[in-house]
């Protein structure tokens, strides 16, 4: 069996000292972040990214995807115990985990939290290693216009899934598309829109746009209305769920942990879609649809396997197209870069052992949450009571000092704070600041595609469209963009009509 | 029919025109070259006209029927001080060090809330730059000097 033989080499590497601790450190800072609200895991792996340019690729890797999965477990924690989702996939949780915790079953809740993504975790885990091989030898045959296609597509999906009006979040994907282009030219070299500063050549580093648009600008948002915290936690006893519950939550767990595992691959935020979607399907099946929002155990199960098995699935694009699903994904593929690795399906022969040491640490890391979670849930709940007041500041300092360190450029923090402004602004308009970011990280692939594949076919456009692959992809970016626009219009004739009567 | 203008909507609409038409300004100065070799400019000008279009229709929906979203209060005091504190590191750290760079700048981004206290200001402030002096220069070996030129070293 090959796939035996590739997951003990992973294992053997994501076993290494070195390698388990920073798993650990990964997945510890990612709770930790997915519990305090007002952080999330974008603005965290922006900012240690530059602290693990010194380590070996694959222990960096390990310790940001660490970050990754373990913000979404953590996430569930603070929505069960003070109906305060810490992620955006979390929010699904609060309605039925909080309620369970008001009758004195927070402990049950936690346990069916901690059991399902622990389910959903190894089985996605084991989904990725059989999935990414043969997707990476496929995307191996793809040419210019055929990456151009797909970078496009999967561009245009991120947008069917975003929340917000699909024309503002197609303009941020522009947008960032745009600002991507800054600094010099990847054919002539010619520095672009860098008035005159040597410092911008290199461009706009894709951290100083992330810390700014998910670090600063949040901050703003927080400080808009300032309150003092009052986190009234539910004592947790009896963690360990009744005979009953051990009996209901077995079929959630294993329809969130496919829905997930199928959903995470789109990009765009596929875990928040893939716990909105476990939960309608749990209460349309449930024979209890009454109990669903009064304290159901499914709704729990199901959900947070279902965003935990798309944390992990969302690496497939990653690691075999080079294509981001979500922000920290693209923020993956800078590090990728750093350390002269290209992401995409070359890393999987190039780099066995860092492709599959990635992979094998994604379990270790589930068992390390278990472990760190449900003992231990009493600190967690402590860390609540840090006041906002020490944490926005250290925010800000750790996101300046980091980014500055990356390239020793003050640009780079100035970048930081017009990206926070920019993000601000944007997003009290109602524009999600995700597809700007995945616009910008995947904007200079576009160009260098676009203009390599007409290198090749001399000038003619209709490649785009006679290379089968090509072809097929910009068909379903078509399809993707009517999706999206679709009900848009609905809504909006639902306004007019609503007006006319 | 009442028509509902969005506030929000005409403001992300003239953002995105006025970022978009600046870079395509800038992409007119830059060779275009021909579709087989396509030039520096040609790129950001395409994608450019794009997010002035996108921008343009945003506005013109907000207009005619925006999105209701309420704006909700602005932070001035946030907004500048952390500006400040922000501008102020990148242009200090390598003149005044590390050290000093980063108690100023904590002390300014604590002042952006509110509610603070001078005193809780100080302290926060003290506790952070110790905190990322042993954390960044210490423990990881970052390569800025703790006490730079302005100051005589």
């Amino acid at each position: 069996m090959e796939l035996l033989d590739n997951l003990a080499l992973g294992f053997s590497t994501a076993l290494l000292v070195q390698n388990v601790l920073y798993c650990f450190v990964g997945v510890l800072l990612g709770t930790a972040v997915g519990v305090l609200p007002g952080i999330g895991p974008t603005a965290t792996v922006a900012m240690l990214l530059p602290i693990t340019f010194s380590f070996e690729p694959v222990t960096a890797l390990i310790m940001l995807a660490g970050i990754y999965y373990g913000a979404q477990y953590g996430g569930s924690t603070t929505a069960i115990l003070i109906n305060l989702p810490g992620e955006s996939s979390a929010a699904v949780t609060a309605l039925d985990g909080h309620e369970m915790a008001r009758q004195g079953r927070a402990g049950p809740a936690l346990a069916a939290a901690a059991i399902g993504s622990f389910v959903a975790g190894t089985v996605a885990t084991v989904a990725l290693a059989a999935a990414a091989p043969p997707l990476a030898s496929v995307a191996l045959k793809f040419g210019p216009a055929d990456y151009f296609s797909l970078v496009l597509f999967g561009l245009i999906v991120s947008i069917a899934l975003a929340r917000g009006t699909a024309l503002k979040a197609l303009a941020m994907i522009a947008l960032g598309v745009l600002l991507g282009t800054v600094g010099q030219d990847i054919y002539t070299g010619t520095p672009r829109f860098v008035f005159e500063q040597r410092e911008l050549y290199g461009g706009i580093d894709f951290v100083s746009v992330a810390v700014g648009l998910f670090g600063v600008a949040e901050i703003l948002r927080n400080l808009e209305n300032e309150q003092t915290r009052t986190a009234i936690v539910s004592k947790v006893t009896n963690l360990w769920p009744t005979r009953e519950d051990r009996r209901r939550i077995v079929a959630p767990i294993l329809r969130g942990t496919g829905l997930g595992a199928a959903l995470g691959v789109l990009p765009g935020g596929g875990h928040v879609l893939a716990s909105f979607t476990s939960y309608a399907v749990e209460k349309r099946i449930s024979k209890r649809p009454q109990e669903f929002g009064r304290g159901a155990i499914e709704g729990v199960a199901g959900p947070e396997s279902a965003n935990n098995a798309a944390a992990q699935t969302s690496f497939i694009p990653l690691l075999t197209l080079g294509l981001p699903a979500h922000p920290v994904m693209a923020l993956m593929i800078g590090a990728f870069i750093v350390h002269g690795i290209t992401p995409g399906p070359n890393v999987i022969n190039d780099e066995p052992a860092l492709f599959w040491g990635l992979i094998a640490s994604m379990w270790i890391g589930n068992v390390l949450l278990l472990l760190l979670n449900l003992p231990l849930i009493g600190l967690w709940v402590r860390m609540l009571r840090i006041p906002y007041q020490v944490l926005f500041p250290m925010i800000i300092l750790f996101a300046a000092i980091g980014t500055y360190s990356l390239n020793f450029n003050a640009f780079d923090v100035y970048a930081i704070a017009f990206f926070g402004i920019l993000g601000y602004l944007l997003i009290k308009c109602g524009c999600e600041p995700a597809p700007l970011l995945l616009g910008f990280v995947l904007g200079p692939l576009l160009e260098e595609n676009l203009r390599r594949a007409l290198i090749i076919s001399r000038g003619d456009p209709s490649v785009f469209l006679t290379r089968p692959i090509s072809a097929a992809l910009l068909a379903l970016a078509l399809a993707a963009l009517v999706v999206a626009v679709l009900p848009t219009i609905r809504q909006r004739r639902a306004v007019v009509f609503a007006e006319e009567e | 029919m009442q028509r509902h203008r969005s506030f929000p909507d005409v403001l992300a609409g003239a953002v995105f025109v006025l970022i978009g038409g600046a870079f395509v300004v800038g992409a007119l100065g830059y060779e275009l070259g021909t579709p087989t070799r396509m030039g520096p400019g040609a790129f950001p000008l395409l994608v450019g006209a794009a997010v002035v279009a996108l921008g343009l229709a945003i506005v013109g929906k907000g207009l005619i029927a925006g999105e209701v979203i309420s704006f909700g209060p602005v932070p001035w005091r946030a907004v500048a001080v952390i500006v400040l504190a922000v501008l102020f590191f990148g242009f200090t750290i390598r003149r005044l060090g590390f050290v000093p760079t980063t108690a100023v700048t904590a002390l300014l981004t604590t002042l952006a809330s509110a509610r603070v206290r001078l005193l809780t200001a100080v302290a926060v402030a003290a506790g952070l730059t110790v905190a990322s002096t042993l954390i960044f220069v210490v423990g990881l070996q970052l390569r800025i000097p703790l006490w730079g030129p302005w100051l005589g070293f």
